[in-house]
C-alpha cells in the first residue's frame, strides 16, 4: 500500500479569503485503498482544503494531481467526473423522493442518449444491488425522508458508488450516529477500502482515528503540522499538534474577583436529541466557560435557558427561586441576556440602523407610558453606549450591516448592557471578529464579572475559555462530561473530554 | 492632516451615498411617479385637475386605501393577508343585516368593526398558534370562509336601502369634503403615529426585519403578529362601512379581488415583500397612483380592460425596482467586506 501511487495529491495549496489566509502551502495526499484521517480544530482549514479537493473553491497557489496527472477543478461537477465524491455533514437527500431516485439523481440510467422514459425498474434494481453490496437491505422504493440519519448516510455512500467514485470524503460522519450505527459505518468504510477506494475521513474524535484510519494529517491555523502513519503516533501527540502553543499575550493577568452566591442554577435540564440532564450553577461575578465541539449541544442549551427553545424536563433557578422561562421576554424579565452565536441570523436586523438595532430590547423600557417611543432618551442612550463601547460607525443612523463584524458584535453587546443583565449568556461572542475588537470584548466580559454579573461563556476557542473562565464545563454529545477548575484546565484536557475521552 | 481629513470625508461620502440615495428613492420615488402621472394627465385631459375630479379620485381610492393600510402592516412583518376582500364583503352584508334588524347605526358600526377585527385576529391566531407554515394559508382559508358566509347570510342578493345616518359615513360630506376622504386621512394619520411613535409599531418593523432577532430581543412576536392581522381585519370592516354606505347596500360580492389591489398599492408605495420596510404615506401614494391610473385612463376613454393590464405592468415594475435596490445593497455589503 505504501508504495502505490497517490490517488489524489494536493501540493503547496494556498488559499486566502479577503486577505485572511485560510490555507498556506498545504500538502495532502490519499492513496487508493487508504483511509486518511484529516483532523484539526474548528477553523484550522479542513473544510477549505476539502472544498478545493471537490472543486467548490480553487486554490490561489498549488496544484492538484489525480493519479499522477495535474488536473484543474473549476466546479464540483469536474470533481464528480474524476470520481471524487463528498458526503457532507448536512445530508443532501431529497426527502420526498425515493431512495433509488436519490441515488441516481442527476444521472438516471437511460437506454438512449437523447430521450428516454424514466427506467424505474432499472433504477430500483441497481439501487438494491448497490445497497446490498454495502451489506444493507433497504427497499429502494421507500422515500428517503423515512430513513434514519445512518441509513441516509448509507444512501449517500451508495450514490457515490453509483457514480463510480474512487475517492470518498466523509465529513464528521459519526457525529449524528449512535455507537452501533457508527460501528456499522466503520465496517462499510473498511469494505470500501478493501475494494481499493480512497477515503478521506474528517473527524474530531480521537478514538475513531485509531479505529479506522491508516494515516492521519493534522491542520492548524491553515498549515499542515503533521502527517504520520497511525501506528507511529499517539493521541497525545495528535492533540498537541492540533492545539499548538501561542497567543498567550492577548490575555492580561487576571485580577482576583469576588465570587458570590449562586445566581443561575440549572438542574437536570433535558431536551431529547439536543442535551440531557444538564446540571450546573453560575455564581455572582463568576465566568463559567462551556466547551465542546460543534454539535455538542451548547447553543441548544443556552438558547433553551433563554426561552428560545423548548426543553422537556429540568428546573431553572435564579437567585435560588425556581423560574418558568417560556419565551425570551420571560428570560429578559428575569435579568438574563443572550449574545447569539450567529449575528446575522439571530442577532441583527441587517438593513435597520445602528440605533434601531441597539435599542431593540430596551425600547419599551425607555418609552413614555411604556409604549410611546421616547426619541430623546433613545438618542442619548445610543450615544452613550456607542462611545462607551467605542463602536466605529459613521452615524447612529447607518445601516448596521455595513459595520465590521467586530463593531456589529459591539452593537449587540451594547444592546444588552443597557438592560443591566444579572445573568449574561454569551454564545461565541468573539466569533469572526478582529483581534482588536476581541480584546475589547474580553475586557468588557471581565468588567461585567467584576461588577457581579454571572456569565456563561460558550466558546470554541480554548485559549479564550482558559483565560476568561473561572471554571470550564465540557459538553460532549449533549451531556456535561466534565468540569475543570481554572488551574487544571489545559487545552489537552478540555479537548480530551470534548472528544469523548473519560474524565 | 488636511489631506487626511479630506480623504476621510471622501470615504464617508462614498460610504454614505448609496445608503442615503436608495432610501430617498424608495421614500419619494412613488410620490414622484404620482406627480409625473398627474402632470401628464393634466396636460392630456382638461377634466383631470378639477376640484371635483380630484375629490372623486380620493373618494374612489378610499376603500382600497383602508385595505392597503392593513395590508401594509402585514407586509411589513413579511406576511400577506389574502382575506381582506372577503372580510370586506362579509362585513358589508353583516352591517346591512344588523341595520335591517333595527339596530341603530352607531351600534351596527361598532359591531361590524368588532367582527372584522375578530376575523383578522383569527387569521393571526391560526398563523401563530397552529404554526401554519405561512400566513398565505390561514388567510386563504379565511378568504373562502368569509366569502362563503357573506353569500350564505345574504342568500346571494344585495341588501339595499340602508338608513340615512349609516349612509352618511360612506356617502356624506363635511364642509364639502366627502366622509370617506376625511376618514382615510384621520386613520392614516393615526396609523402613521402608531407605526413610527409607539413601541408596538417599531416591533412590527423589527419582526419583519429579522423575526429571530426580534424574538431573542424579547419582543412578543406572536402577540404582535396577532395584533397586526386583527388590525388588518378591522380596517377591512371600516372599508365595508364606507362601501356599504356609499352603495346604499350590503353586497355579498363586494371586494372580490380587492385584496390584490391592496397588495398592489402597498408594493407600489415602496414597501418590501421581504418585510421590514414600508411607510403609511407611501401606501397612501400607492393607493392614489392606482386611483389616478384608473381615473386617468377613464378620462382618456381607455377601456376598463386596459386599466387592469396597465396596473399589472406597474406592479411588476414597482417590485422590480425593489429587487434592484435590494441587489444594490447586497453588492454594497459584499464590496465592503
Amino acid at each position: 500500500m505504501s508504495s502505490s501511487e497517490a490517488l489524489l495529491r494536493l501540493e503547496g495549496i494556498t488559499k486566502t479569503f479577503g486577505g485572511i489566509v485560510a490555507l498556506e502551502d498545504v500538502d495532502f495526499e490519499v492513496k487508493a485503498g487508504e483511509v486518511h484521517a484529516l483532523i484539526g480544530e474548528n477553523g484550522a482549514g479542513k473544510s477549505t482544503l476539502m472544498k478545493i479537493a471537490t472543486g467548490v473553491h480553487s486554490a490561489d497557489r498549488g496544484r492538484l494531481l489525480w493519479k499522477g496527472r495535474p488536473v484543474k477543478l473549476q466546479t464540483p461537477r469536474d470533481a464528480h467526473r474524476l470520481g471524487i465524491r463528498m458526503v457532507h455533514q448536512e445530508l443532501m437527500l431529497i426527502p420526498q423522493l425515493s431512495i433509488g431516485e436519490n441515488i441516481f439523481l442527476g444521472r438516471p440510467p437511460s437506454r438512449r442518449a437523447v430521450f428516454s422514459w424514466v427506467q424505474w425498474n432499472e433504477i430500483y434494481e441497481r439501487a438494491r444491488r448497490l445497497l446490498q453490496g454495502l451489506g444493507h437491505d433497504l427497499d429502494p422504493r421507500r422515500p428517503a425522508g423515512e430513513l434514519s440519519v445512518a441509513e441516509q448516510q448509507l444512501v449517500e455512500i451508495a450514490r457515490a458508488l453509483a457514480f463510480e467514485a474512487e475517492l470518498l470524503i466523509l465529513d464528521e460522519p459519526t457525529s449524528p450516529l449512535s455507537e452501533p450505527e457508527a460501528e456499522r459505518l466503520f465496517q462499510t468504510i473498511a469494505q470500501l477500502r478493501a475494494r481499493g477506494m480512497g477515503v478521506i475521513y474528517i473527524t474530531h474524535r480521537m478514538p475513531e482515528i485509531y479505529r479506522i484510519a491508516d494515516r492521519v494529517t493534522v491542520l492548524r491555523d491553515g498549515r499542515r503540522v503533521l502527517t504520520k502513519s497511525i501506528s507511529e503516533t499517539s493521541a497525545e501527540e495528535l492533540v498537541r499538534a492540533m492545539v499548538g502553543r501561542e497567543l498567550t499575550e492577548y490575555f492580561p493577568e487576571r485580577e482576583p474577583r469576588a465570587i458570590g452566591e449562586p445566581r443561575l442554577r440549572v438542574e437536570g435540564l433535558t431536551a431529547p436529541g439536543r442535551f440531557y440532564d444538564i446540571t450546573f450553577t453560575v455564581h455572582h461575578g463568576e465566568i463559567v466557560g462551556l466547551a465542546g465541539l460543534v454539535g455538542a449541544g451548547r447553543t441548544e442549551l443556552v438558547e433553551a435557558l433563554f426561552g428560545a427553545r423548548e426543553y422537556t424536563s429540568g428546573k431553572i433557578f435564579i437567585e435560588g427561586r425556581p423560574v418558568t422561562i417560556r419565551t425570551p421576554a420571560d428570560a429578559i424579565r428575569h435579568g438574563m441576556a443572550l449574545v447569539t452565536d450567529d449575528r446575522k441570523a439571530k442577532g441583527l436586523i441587517p438593513m435597520a440602523s445602528v440605533q434601531v438595532n441597539l435599542i431593540l430590547p430596551v425600547q419599551a423600557r425607555v418609552a413614555h407610558l411604556g409604549f410611546l417611543v421616547n426619541t430623546r432618551a433613545e438618542r442619548h442612550l445610543t450615544e452613550r453606549l456607542l462611545s462607551e463601547l467605542r463602536v466605529k460607525t459613521p452615524s447612529a443612523h447607518h445601516p448596521v450591516m455595513f459595520l465590521s463584524g467586530g463593531n456589529q458584535q459591539k452593537v449587540i453587546l451594547a444592546r444588552w448592557l443597557a438592560m443591566h443583565p444579572r445573568i449574561f449568556l454569551m454564545d461565541e461572542p468573539t466569533r469572526g471578529i478582529d483581534v482588536g475588537a476581541k480584546m475589547e470584548i474580553y475586557e468588557l466580559i471581565r468588567r461585567l464579572a467584576a461588577q457581579g454579573t454571572a456569565i456563561l461563556l460558550v466558546s470554541s476557542e480554548l485559549e479564550e475559555l482558559r483565560h476568561l473562565a473561572d471554571r470550564i464545563l465540557v459538553m460532549h454529545r449533549g451531556r456535561i462530561v466534565g468540569e475543570l477548575q481554572r488551574e487544571e484546565a489545559t487545552d489537552d484536557r478540555i479537548l480530551y473530554l470534548a472528544t469523548g475521552g473519560e474524565g | 492632516m488636511n489631506r487626511e481629513t479630506s480623504s476621510a470625508m471622501a470615504d464617508i461620502g462614498r460610504i454614505l451615498r448609496p445608503d442615503l440615495v436608495l432610501p430617498l428613492l424608495r421614500r419619494f420615488g412613488p410620490l414622484l411617479a404620482l406627480l409625473l402621472m398627474s402632470g401628464a394627465l393634466t396636460i392630456l385631459s382638461p377634466h383631470f385637475l378639477t376640484f371635483e375630479n380630484v375629490l372623486n379620485v380620493f373618494r374612489q381610492s378610499a376603500v382600497n386605501a383602508l385595505l392597503a393600510l392593513g395590508q401594509l402592516l402585514v407586509i411589513i412583518t413579511a406576511g400577506i393577508d389574502l382575506s381582506v376582500g372577503s372580510i370586506l364583503g362579509l362585513c358589508c352584508v353583516l352591517a346591512a343585516l344588523l341595520l335591517k334588524a333595527g339596530m341603530p347605526a352607531s351600534a351596527a358600526i361598532a359591531a361590524t368593526l368588532a367582527i372584522g377585527t375578530a376575523l383578522g385576529m383569527t387569521n393571526g391566531l391560526l398563523f401563530t398558534k397552529l404554526r401554519l407554515p405561512h400566513p398565505f394559508i390561514p388567510t386563504l382559508g379565511m378568504m373562502n370562509v368569509a366569502r362563503g358566509l357573506a353569500l350564505v347570510l345574504s342568500g346571494g342578493f344585495p341588501i339595499s336601502e340602508l338608513p340615512e345616518d349609516f349612509r352618511f359615513w360612506g356617502a356624506g360630506a363635511l364642509g364639502g369634503i366627502p366622509m370617506p376622504v376625511i376618514i382615510v386621512l384621520i386613520v392614516y394619520a393615526l396609523f402613521h403615529l402608531f407605526l413610527t411613535r409607539t413601541t408596538i409599531g417599531r416591533d412590527i418593523y423589527a419582526i419583519g426585519g429579522n423575526k429571530q432577532a426580534a424574538l431573542l430581543s424579547g419582543i412578543p412576536v406572536d402577540r404582535r403578529l396577532i395584533t397586526v392581522y386583527a388590525l388588518s381585519g378591522g380596517l377591512a370592516a371600516l372599508g365595508a362601512i364606507i362601501l356599504a354606505g356609499r352603495m346604499n347596500s350590503g353586497f355579498p360580492l363586494a371586494g372580490v379581488g380587492a385584496e390584490l389591489d391592496a397588495i398592489a398599492a402597498v408594493i407600489i408605495g415602496g414597501a418590501s415583500f421581504f418585510g421590514g420596510v414600508g411607510t403609511v404615506w407611501g401606501t397612501l401614494v400607492g393607493a392614489l397612483i392606482m386611483g389616478v391610473l384608473r381615473n386617468g385612463l377613464n378620462l382618456l376613454d381607455v377601456s376598463a380592460y386596459w386599466q387592469t393590464t396597465v396596473i399589472g405592468v406597474v406592479i411588476v415594475i414597482a417590485v422590480w425596482v425593489d429587487v434592484l435596490r435590494q441587489r444594490a445593497l447586497e453588492r454594497r455589503r459584499v464590496f465592503r467586506k
